[in-house]
């Protein structure tokens, strides 16, 4: 007859986790590869405006972004309740768009260039004014293609 | 003189290091992706040119107006919003090929031989500048809408699936059969001043 053995002193071998860290490092560089980091501190209010047709925006590097909308709460004693634009960290005027895509066309490469789309992301409150006004000076300042950027409605 | 045995690393914690900075990204990080309804504008205009009439046909013009109330003229005539896109639809495609509507061009596409092609259309859009941008954004939206809609339908019929997976060729072809002629004119001030 068979015998069974009573398991006694019989321990559960332990966990080897001496792979641990690898296995988290390499989950770790995958979310760096995916990150992009919010590199402007929002100074406006913004809420995207709804819409349906949607297209995704490829390429991060080739995007760059000018902000519309009201000043956020700390910035209404200096600069007003009326929508501003915010260029990188700072409000700035439309006037100042030409200089700021420049500077942002130079910092690509050369090839990339023509490719370079501005995302408009306005507050769905905004004046078409404005807009407009920004959209004039992109057109001047030769960055045809834009971007309005919306939020995904539902249908 | 022996060698002296250097003593190990103690490695445990590094775990725990890796875990920090791994929490750290997964905070600081946005995977969602931009979204937005892209346009193209038109190139500027030289200073010293002489403002031009483009003259286009009347049939073949749409203009769309959004005042300062956010209503829509369309045509001659307000429209609802939930109207505009089976509006702009018609006259983008003109079935009944109307004399009030724009005429239609043969070309020849790849794939399809010889079409009739909704070429010489254009839809003016046209704001006031104190409407409200969620407004025009919905109306941009209609307008994109009945496009793809539109193109979704030719392609159905044609290769059997929407417009959207279709490969490079096949998008140009029916994007050549209903270009999007959007017009986004200079801006001038309608409906009381602001």
């Amino acid at each position: 007859m068979g015998k069974f053995v009573k398991s006694e002193g019989h321990e559960v071998p332990e966990l080897n986790t001496s792979s641990l860290p690898d296995l988290v490092f390499a989950f770790l560089f995958f979310i760096m590869m995916v990150t992009s980091m919010r590199e402007v501190t929002l100074m406006v209010q913004f809420r995207a405006p709804q819409a349906t047709e949607l297209q995704k925006l490829e390429k991060k590097s080739l995007v760059t972004f000018i902000y519309v909308g009201k000043p956020n709460q700390e910035y209404q004693a200096k600069m007003g309740t009326e929508a501003r634009l915010q260029l990188n960290d700072k409000f700035a005027e439309v006037s100042e768009i030409q200089d700021y895509i420049a500077q942002e066309k130079s910092s690509m490469k050369e090839e990339d260039q023509p490719f370079m789309t501005v995302s408009i992301k306005a507050d769905s409150e905004t004046k078409m004014g404005l807009i407009t006004d920004v959209k004039q000076a992109l057109r001047e300042a030769y960055a045809l293609k834009i971007s309005y950027s919306a939020r995904k409605a539902a249908e | 003189m022996g060698k002296r045995k250097t003593p190990g690393i103690n490695g445990s914690s590094s775990a725990d290091i890796a875990f920090m900075l791994l929490i750290f990204f997964l905070i600081t990080t946005s995977m969602d992706t931009d979204q937005g309804l892209a346009r193209r504008l038109p190139p500027p205009v030289p200073k010293d040119q002489k403002k031009q009439d483009v003259d286009i046909n009347k049939r073949n013009l749409l203009v769309v107006l959004i005042n300062s109330q956010n209503q829509i003229l369309c045509g001659d005539q307000f429209v609802d919003i939930k109207q505009l896109k089976d509006k702009v639809k018609e006259f983008i495609d003109n079935p009944y090929n109307d004399a009030d509507k724009p005429e239609k061009v043969e070309e020849d596409v790849p794939f399809f031989g010889k079409v009739m092609t909704a070429k010489k259309h254009v839809i003016s859009l046209q704001n006031d500048r104190g409407t409200e941008y969620q407004a025009y954004i919905k109306v941009q939206n209609e307008l994109a809408k009945a496009y793809n809609e539109l193109r979704d339908d030719v392609s159905r019929k044609k290769f059997g699936m929407p417009f959207a997976e279709l490969d490079e060729e096949q998008q140009k072809a029916v994007q050549q059969i209903y270009p999007q002629k959007i017009s986004e004119a200079e801006p001038k001030n309608y409906g009381g001043k602001k």
